[in-house]
């Protein structure tokens, strides 16, 4: 069989080659996902400084580190980072673009171009956004989720800046969504089902739905809030005769969808990681892909229960609690069936493992008092208050953060070429538990006991336990250091991986590693079985490598 | 000899259900209950921290067994068992969380309607009317003067339901940045501290000037958005006496973690005194001779 090979395709290419490719308008899968983890997690770097500062000025009951403005600004950038350049370009830009065509068995995306614009789009608007501090006079002081009316008094200029970051952000996330649905939809390999994909590929088809559906109703409302701003309209504000609960229902029909634009390729990636390490076949396969469809309708109707106290009739209430609750019947599936897929394995305990587990561990615990939030009665008392706050960080921190460190230690080998450093890892991982437990499960007491979230100083009474959060927060972020250290040293000099250290059957380690530039020399691979793992009962074991030894077909 | 898996498995069932009534019971994360509705309230959180510590505890440790009794020896290359799938095991586990979850739900309905969270859900209208069948104890009654077709949005209203409810006392509440306005529309007071007779149910009837707040007294357990151009209703029986913080819990500004106020709650007579201290001089009482104190 004949084939091209790239650099017959396109002899001189016009774009920088080596380390510097890394900074130009890639069209290459690959680098735009590279592109997308290392841009957020120099975001993620400074989100987590902001959230010193928050967990700085709570360490005492005065408000006495920052001054007020100032620490509204904070909590503000915090969330809006955190979730728009952090947490979403990671999961669903730098995994998604990196594996996505690998999975389906394609040289790139379906539109590269778009592809590189989207990613570009983000640097810019995370800038823009963070210079609104300096430039601007003030950075928005409303909260990530600028309600009218605070967001029409606060400073203008600061606001203004937001919604256009925040737009170009959303604008980032649709381009990406559509690619995602394009390519998996349309540029499979001739041959693979779509019932033979990985898991991922669902997870990130689902999510994109999502983003797809749910982003442009977020641009719209913003953009009528600029109105307001701007232009002096009513929309939003009462004394026009605008309503401010319409805001609250038209933010959260996109913001609480967010919630799973940020989980569900989470769970893809954990779907992926699993498997290998226990050397099992990903357990319920096809319940687990009907749970994904079943969370993207459910997401998409549950928004009104962060307006349980505002003006919503009864009705709504009942409706959205039963909805709410619902949710965690798919979502429980998908734990059962990551709980069955290690029942009876070989489990290598290492850190992609280990922060997979730890991502079980926290997000049971996020789920269970995410069932008792959505029960309206619950919900009246400790709505708006510190156990929300603990609620959310152990689902999108205990949640997708930690599933970002396991998928970064499972395909750090792929990317480079080189193993982490597993004692640095495990470092790594205890830290980060410990200090995050530590720093997030006190806020549950909190919120109970009369804490309310976004306040700079609070009630004498609850000094102790916010100082114990204080000591989690430190201790998160000396975490950083050992996966900082360990990146860095690994990439100049750490151990050769070999193309496919975990042995795994996915199609991303059928090739070299890092990848050629088309992902494959010669024809890509079909991969029917990607979770073919373990042995058929009833053999006898020998010395095998694997169940199938597929991945070792056509190698010296 | 082996023991069945089944028994061991229905014997860890047993264990995990009594930890989790256990937890439940014992373990008090709350603070002390001060309205009628709190007690209510603390019954669900109970019912729902036990279910949640069985779930945890369940999963965790099926996770940490599975991790130390699977994990992978040294040297050994080989692969698990190749089991793709249990249709059974599926809808077990299907069914089982639907069970409970819609166990939680309809349970948390009856609380939201021993709450009188649902009373407009059965009456549209009385949320309205509600605001007019006031009445004080003290003389000088005037009825709010609201204008029939007012719409007034979400809030808990709990004792116009009742039938036999004693009297309620209104309270308008104003929240600006960054205090809450108390106004006791019969005797005209006005305060910054919200005053209540114990075991007399209290209906706050809320208005942003601003930017949207929150009322909230999480020893009453109860919270409501305070909405510039959308009233709320809040109607509460107090029911220990004491005072108790009432915090913003909505971010409006600077200031909003300063944004605090006290509920005291009274002995029936010590409000009435505090009425009497409180209720602004009129021209009546000025000719009659009687010195009141006004806090105007």
């Amino acid at each position: 069989m004949t084939a091209f090979t790239p650099a017959e395709l396109e002899p001189r290419s016009l774009q920088p080659q080596g380390w510097l490719k890394y900074f130009s308008f890639s069209l290459d899968h690959k680098v735009i996902g590279l592109q997308y983890l290392v841009c957020g997690f120099a975001f993620y770097l400074i989100g987590g400084a902001l959230a010193g500062v928050i967990r700085t000025e709570l360490a005492s009951p005065m408000s006495d580190f920052v001054s007020r403005d100032t620490y509204n600004e904070v909590l503000t950038l915090h969330g809006t980072i955190m979730i728009f350049l952090w947490i979403v370009p990671v999961v669903n830009g730098a995994f998604g673009n990196y594996l996505i065509p690998f999975y389906v068995g394609a040289r790139d995306m379906a539109f590269p171009r778009l592809n590189a614009v989207a990613f570009w789009l983000i640097p810019p608007a995370g800038i823009l956004l963070i210079s609104s501090y300096f430039l601007a006079g003030a950075a928005s002081q409303s909260g990530w989720t600028a309600y009218p009316p605070l967001s029409l008094t606060t400073p203008a200029a600061g606001q203004i800046v937001w919604i256009l970051s925040v737009l170009l952000l959303g604008g980032s996330s649709i381009f990406g969504g559509i690619n995602f649905i394009a390519t998996v939809l349309k540029l499979r390999r001739p041959g693979l089902k779509l019932m033979q994909l990985p898991m991922f590929c669902w997870a990130m088809l689902g999510t994109s739905i999502l983003v797809v559906l749910a982003t442009p109703v977020l641009a719209g409302t913003l953009i009528l809030l600029s109105f307001d701003i701007i232009a002096h309209t009513g929309f939003f504000n009462p004394q026009l005769g605008g309503n401010v609960v319409v805001y609250q229902h038209l933010f959260w029909f996109y913001s609480h969808p967010a919630v799973y634009i940020m989980v569900l390729p989470a769970f893809g990636l954990v779907s992926e990681i699993l498997p290998v390490h226990a050397r099992k076949p990903l357990f319920g396969y096809t319940t687990m892909v009907y749970s994904i469809m079943a969370i993207v309708v459910l997401g998409l109707i549950v928004w009104a229960h962060h307006m349980f106290t505002s003006g919503t009739p009864p009705w709504m209430r009942l409706f959205f609690t039963i909805a709410t609750s619902f949710i965690a019947v798919p979502t429980g599936i998908k734990f059962f069936n990551w709980l069955a897929t290690l029942w009876g394995g070989k489990i290598a305990l290492n850190s992609a493992v280990l922060f997979s587990c730890a991502f079980i561990f926290n997000f049971v615990f996020g789920g269970i008092t995410g069932v008792a939030l959505a029960q309206v009665p619950f919900d009246i008392h400790v709505h708006d208050t510190y156990f929300v706050v603990g609620h959310f960080h152990y689902i999108v921190y205990g949640g997708s953060v930690f599933v970002i460190f396991a998928s970064l230690y499972h395909w750090y080998p792929k990317f480079t070429g080189r193993l982490l450093n597993e004692d640095l890892g495990r470092l790594h991982f205890v830290l980060t538990f410990i200090g995050f437990n530590l720093c997030f499960a006190p806020q549950h007491w909190l919120g109970l006991n009369g804490m309310p979230r976004r306040v700079a100083e609070y009630d004498p009474a609850f000094t102790t336990w916010n100082q114990v959060s204080s000591v989690g927060a430190l201790l998160m972020a000396v975490s950083t250091l050992p996966l900082l250290i360990n990146v860095v040293l690994t990439a100049m000099r750490g151990q050769h991986a070999g193309d496919n250290p975990w042995n795994a059957l996915t199609p991303e380690w059928l090739t070299s590693s890092p990848p050629p530039v088309e992902n494959w020399i010669g024809e890509a691979p079909l991969v029917t079985e990607p979770y073919g793992y373990g042995e058929a009962p009833g053999t006898v074991e020998v010395n095998r490598l694997s169940g199938k030894d597929l991945w070792a077909q056509g190698k010296p | 000899m082996a023991v069945p898996t089944a028994l061991i498995t229905l014997l860890i069932g047993m264990v995990l259900t009594l930890a989790g009534l256990w937890v439940g019971h014992n373990v008090n994360l709350l603070p002390v209950d001060a309205s009628s509705n709190a007690p209510v309230y603390d019954a669900l959180f109970e019912v729902l921290f036990s279910i949640g510590t069985v779930l945890f505890l369940g999963i965790v440790g099926l996770l940490i067994y599975s991790l130390v009794r699977f994990r992978r020896r040294a040297g050994d290359l080989g692969d698990g068992a190749a089991i793709e799938g249990n249709l059974p095991l599926e809808i077990v586990w299907t069914a089982i969380p639907a069970v409970v979850v819609l166990f939680v739900g309809i349970y948390s309905y009856d609380i939201y309607e021993r709450m009188g969270g649902m009373a407009s859900f059965h009456d549209h209208s009385a949320m309205q009317v509600a605001t007019q069948q006031v009445a004080y104890q003290s003389a000088s009654v005037e009825a709010t003067q609201d204008p029939p077709a007012e719409r007034i949005w979400g809030g808990i209203g709990r004792s116009t339901q009742d039938g036999v409810s004693p009297v309620v006392l209104p309270v308008d509440v104003t929240a600006m940045q960054f205090a809450f306005i108390f106004h006791y529309p019969g005797p005209g007071i006005t305060a910054g501290e919200l005053h209540v007779p114990l075991g007399q149910p209290v209906r706050l009837r809320m208005e942003a000037k601003d930017v949207i707040h929150a009322f909230w007294v999480p020893q009453f357990r109860l919270k409501q958005d305070v909405i510039p151009g959308q009233p709320t209703l809040l109607t509460f029986t107090p029911t220990r006496a004491g005072s108790y913080p009432i915090v913003c819990a909505e971010l409006c500004g600077p200031y909003h973690g300063g944004m605090r106020s006290t509920v005291v709650v009274h002995e029936p007579e010590a409000f009435d005194d505090w009425l009497k201290s409180n209720t602004p001089a009129t021209l009546a009482s000025a000719s009659g001779g009687i010195s009141t104190k006004s806090i105007s």
